[in-house]
């Protein structure tokens, strides 16, 4: 039994002038621990396939199996992290991070006591008493993912969570999530158009083509590059061989009229 | 010795700024003194009709003569209890309906021409029948006051509500946040600083509706010395009224500001 099973799922969006097929009749899924990528063209529906699993939007058709229960609404199992940080300003980084427990009404000396914890594992403690604007972009990042990780969900799900962050930024922040998932052996999916953070992070990558969104291709990271951080992947002799392979995938896709 | 001319730039700086705000406060003093000195002037010498325009220490005068026989206080009071309770009671009503609008799309869009309408209305208008319904006295005057601001405050509210950062709400929801959550945890709050600034805009038009409803019922208050210093053609009367408005209500607006200050810490 899969941790997550996506069934089927398809989704129309409906405008005045047309309706449009956003994903079409996708399946796959992730086991407990597993970290996968989703890449592929603008277009492809990643984002939108993201917000379904989430809870957040109903699909038109499937359905979304989390540990052999129905999901059709946003949950504590989940955790969700978006393109950028969407820290509350009027709010303090440690009132940021305690948000989750407020609103599911699970606020406790215990549970508190775990947000700061992780907050001390982020090099934010000192920090905590400051508002979000007194932070850099990799501080406020870096608080978004101890918010979402406050609540204890088994599943993350990130929208490219790195792209609005610069480079040297973003590897650092690639290492620390990439290690801080696996020491407490949870689930990601993670939504990128970087094919090189696709493979540095993930045990798989599955690429998806555009309009209607579908699977085109799963890749398989082999066991080496798995094991190390992202950081040393990208440096590994086999990384260069798996980003021409599915650089090469994405272009044709991209290329095709579809 | 780098430290040292870090600090004497520093000192240098800081003394900059203080010599550029005693200028400015300078020249705010210079040009109150001119104009009270030029109005005296003018009013003694009939430049001008003392008659019409009287001068600053006639009306300093009849302060004096006003304040010993209480009356004064009495109107001035009067007035400032109608303003403030006109006022909160616009902004507070004007917030809750647009929390209702917020609340359901449908009865926005339903209610949207209704809005529109009233909003473009003149709601002094409305004063005599107000004065016919609530009869001549507080009521009346307060619901004068409410209704000047009433209208505006929803629209640009629930405007506000509706322009927050999507993206907030979609954090909450996706801790699994409901409705009410949205609302108290990111609607409402990143919404103040728009709240604010309707308030500043409610407190010169609950003074618009308080001095119309004074003139209307003509019972007491500095509308009501307006319309009698009118009457008896005493316009010191009118102007001294004019004077304690203006003070009472730029304190009025020093306090929404004091009050933006605590709301909106960062």
């Amino acid at each position: 039994m899969s941790f997550l099973q996506v069934n089927a799922i398809s989704h129309v969006y409906l405008t005045k002038t047309e309706a449009k097929e956003a994903i079409s009749n996708l399946s796959f899924s992730i086991e407990e621990g597993e970290f996968v990528s989703l890449i592929g063209p603008s277009g492809c529906g990643k984002s939108t396939l993201l917000s379904i699993i989430s809870g957040l939007l109903t699909p038109t058709e499937g359905k979304v199996i989390v540990e052999g229960k129905n999901s059709n609404q946003p949950g504590k199992s989940m955790g969700y992290m978006l393109q950028q940080d969407y820290l509350f300003p009027w709010k303090t980084i440690k009132e940021n991070c305690l948000l989750g427990l407020k609103l599911t009404n699970r606020l406790t000396k215990d549970t508190i006591e775990r947000t700061l914890k992780l907050l001390d594992q982020m090099g934010l403690y000192d920090v905590r008493h400051a508002y979000p604007d007194q932070l850099s972009g990799g501080m406020r990042q870096r608080v978004a993912l101890v918010r979402t990780l406050a609540t204890g969900p088994d599943l993350l799900l990130l929208d490219e969570p790195f792209s609005a962050l610069d480079y040297q930024t973003k590897l650092k922040l690639e290492d620390l999530v990439f290690s801080t998932l696996k020491e407490h052996n949870k689930s990601a999916l993670l939504v990128t158009h970087d094919i090189g953070e696709a493979i540095a992070m993930s045990d798989r990558v599955i690429l998806l083509s555009p309009r209607p969104g579908k699977i085109a291709r799963t890749f398989h990271i082999p066991a080496h590059l798995r094991e190390l951080l992202p950081f040393d992947a990208r440096n590994d002799p086999k990384f260069a061989e798996h980003f021409q392979v599915i650089w090469k995938e994405l272009d044709s896709l991209e290329q095709s009229p579809t | 010795m780098n430290n040292l001319q870090l600090e004497k730039q520093h000192s240098a700086y800081l003394k900059m700024l203080r010599r550029e705000k005693f200028e400015i406060t300078g020249w705010q003093l210079f040009i109150l003194l001119a104009f009270l000195t030029l109005w005296e002037t003018a009013g003694r010498l009939t430049w001008i009709d003392p008659l019409l325009f009287s001068y600053p220490s006639k009306i300093a005068s009849l302060f004096v003569v006003k304040i010993s026989d209480g009356s004064l206080a009495l109107h001035t009071g009067v007035t400032l209890l109608e303003t403030i309770a006109g006022f909160i009671l616009g902004t507070v009503l004007g917030t809750l309906f647009a929390a209702a609008l917020w609340w359901s799309r449908k009865a926005s869009k339903i209610s949207d021409p209704y809005l529109v309408v009233l909003n473009s209305m003149p709601k002094v208008a409305l004063g005599p029948i107000i004065i016919v319904a609530l009869g001549p006295g507080y009521l009346a005057i307060i619901t004068m006051g409410a209704s000047i601001s009433i209208i505006i405050t929803t629209l640009v509210i629930y405007h506000a509500f509706h322009t927050v950062e999507p993206n907030y709400v979609k954090v909450i929801r996706s801790f699994g946040g409901n409705k009410k959550q949205i609302f108290l945890e990111a609607i409402l709050p990143a919404s103040f600083p728009a709240i604010i600034s309707t308030l500043k805009v409610n407190v010169g038009l609950s003074w618009v509706g308080v001095i119309v409803g004074e003139f209307l019922v003509s019972k007491q208050g500095l509308g009501y010395m307006i319309i009698y210093g009118f009457q008896v053609f005493n316009f010191t009367l009118v102007l001294l009224s004019l004077v304690m408005i203006a003070v009472f209500s730029s304190l009025m607006y020093m306090g929404v500001e004091w009050i933006e200050r605590k709301l909106i810490k960062n």
